[in-house]
């Protein structure tokens, strides 16, 4: 199979590679997939408490090179973005710009699950209403 | 033409081998001037393509210790394998319907046993052992009086085991029950002697022994007589059994393919195994790597290997300049990981971050070198991205944690 070059480049040159400490009151963390079904990523955001936006991004993703590139390209995304706008991204937009197979479909709604809960866990960290 | 323009160093000898040079010489003839039907029994066209036929016949037999009147030419080994297992079932179906295999044969076994329980056979899919290898115990208990046929690769195409076939074979023998040995992965591999071995029927391939793809042979033994029903019915080729002219230029080169292995393989699996054992010793130091399959009884063209916590299809992308497979879900269109691995009782992550490396007779020592740098560059590079390793760094168990399928 072949990849896209977005898909490539990301996973030769994979942004915000790391992790935040995930007691840290300003990081909210997703962890989605699971080993047996050879995916799991691992997402998290670094909220502003005073203005509601997200300053910063980290990914590790154990999967195949779009589900890398799907949750590298994820934490370019959000940087920048409210709380709401980073969980109203959708698979079909991380889909379209990497310009995933549909066999790979599931590795952007694996993103786009990821961003939910890391901004769920956040939200939850400071008793906001959780986003569906 | 169209074909890839960058070539990448080639470990999937179980994939397929390159063709000889010399067996492409030995084939062009047979497609120039040489075009002649060996069935044409009226004109000397016809006579010296049956003659080269049946010198094929001979160097094929004689690799596998075999009289050439007990080999049948096929297309392949998908083809053999099809032809013994539904042609034995029909013939013997009198006497039983029970059919006994292994949950790690090919797929080709596996669908064809598959297609004969929709046709009314039973059969019992056994499983191995953590080693790969199969159980005798478990294969003697799983004998019944309706047994007709048993169905046991000799040669594991994923992880290189050998299965034990001349002690299957006699439990076989012992209960009359028809004894088919898929060894398309054996040939040129390990010694293999009909003249010893209590193996009913055989199938072989030329592609995997540096022949061309698209021909191929079954052995069906004269004495003690097996009998099949044929599958491809027409001219009454190959005594009935298997119909369609034959194409001379592929089974001469199968002929001098298996020429070549006959005088070539005790030297040539020398060094094959020296190289075995320096990609072994350059990986297996890695942190958490393991090998699948039994470490001894195997051929040693075969490297398994699971990185844990770092993801198949990944890995194979960050190493590309070899090409190789592996057993993760994501190299194929399934979601599933390698049915092979998972019969060995791994765990699915292991499955996941398989690598099958497989070499062969133009594999070098500066290639196997190559090979160990690039792959200890990219796991640690993956791992450096997996929140799997960053977990068991942490000494989380990741067994223990519940995680959402998806």
């Amino acid at each position: 199979m072949a990849y896209s070059e977005k898909v490539v480049d990301h996973y030769e040159n994979p942004r915000n590679v790391g992790s935040f400490d995930k007691g840290d009151e300003s990081v909210g963390t997703g962890m989605v997939g699971a080993p047996a079904c050879g995916d799991v990523m691992k997402l998290q955001i670094r909220v502003n408490p005073e203005t509601g936006i997200i300053e910063d991004a980290r990914f590790k993703t154990y999967g195949c090179g779009s589900a890398i590139a799907s949750s590298s390209l994820v934490t370019e995304w959000v940087k920048g973005k409210t709380l709401e706008q980073a969980a109203a991204l959708k698979n079909s937009e991380i889909a379209e710009e990497l310009a995933l197979p549909p066999v790979k479909i599931h590795c952007s709604i694996l993103a786009e699950d990821a961003i939910k809960a890391a901004v769920n866990d956040y939200r939850q960290k400071h008793k906001l209403a959780s986003a569906h | 033409m169209d074909t890839t323009p960058h070539f990448p160093i080639y470990m999937d000898y179980s994939a397929t081998n390159p063709c000889d040079d010399r067996v492409v010489d030995a084939m062009v003839p047979w497609l120039r001037q040489h075009f002649g039907n060996p069935a044409s029994r009226s004109h000397a066209w016809g006579w010296e393509a049956e003659a080269a036929v049946e010198k094929a016949r001979e160097q094929v037999a004689a690799l596998i210790g075999a009289d050439p009147r007990e080999i049948v030419w096929t297309s392949g080994a998908t083809e053999s394998n099809n032809l013994a297992i539904k042609g034995a079932a029909g013939f013997y179906k009198g006497k039983g319907k029970h059919i006994i295999t292994v949950k790690t044969e090919h797929k080709a076994v596996l669908d064809t046993c598959r297609e004969l329980e929709r046709q009314g056979f039973e059969v019992s899919y056994l499983d191995v052992q953590a080693d790969g290898l199969l159980d005798l115990a478990v294969f003697k208990a799983a004998i019944r009086p309706d047994t007709i046929l048993a169905s046991v690769m000799f040669v594991n195409n994923e992880i290189g085991v050998i299965q034990d076939i001349a002690a299957i074979g006699a439990i076989c023998r012992a209960k009359g029950v028809v004894f088919h040995v898929d060894a398309a992965q054996a040939t040129g591999r390990i010694d293999i002697d009909m003249s010893q071995l209590p193996v009913d029927l055989m199938s072989l391939t030329a592609h995997k022994t540096y022949g061309p793809k698209g021909i191929g042979a079954l052995f069906v033994r004269r004495k003690p007589r097996v009998r099949i029903e044929a599958q491809m019915h027409g001219g009454g080729h190959e005594r009935g059994m298997r119909s369609g002219t034959l194409p001379t230029h592929q089974i001469v080169g199968m002929g001098e393919a298996y020429r070549i292995a006959r005088a070539e393989m005790a030297t040539e699996n020398q060094r094959i195994q020296a190289l075995h054992q320096r990609m072994l010793n350059g990986l297996k130091d890695v942190e958490q790597v393991f090998i699948n399959g039994h470490l001894e009884q195997r051929v040693p063209h075969n490297l398994n290997m699971s990185f844990n916590y770092v993801e198949g299809e990944s890995l194979i992308m960050g190493i590309k300049g070899l090409a190789v497979s592996s057993g993760s879900a994501c190299t194929s269109a399934s979601l599933e990981p390698s049915y092979v691995l998972r019969a060995l009782g791994r765990s699915d992550e292991l499955a996941h971050s398989s690598l099958r490396m497989t070499i062969g007779r133009y594999t070098t020592e500066a290639e196997i070198d190559y090979a160990i740098e690039t792959i200890k560059l990219n796991v640690a590079k993956l791992r450096d991205l997996s929140p799997l390793w960053e977990m068991f760094k942490d000494g989380i168990d990741i067994s223990t944690i519940q995680w959402a399928a998806h």
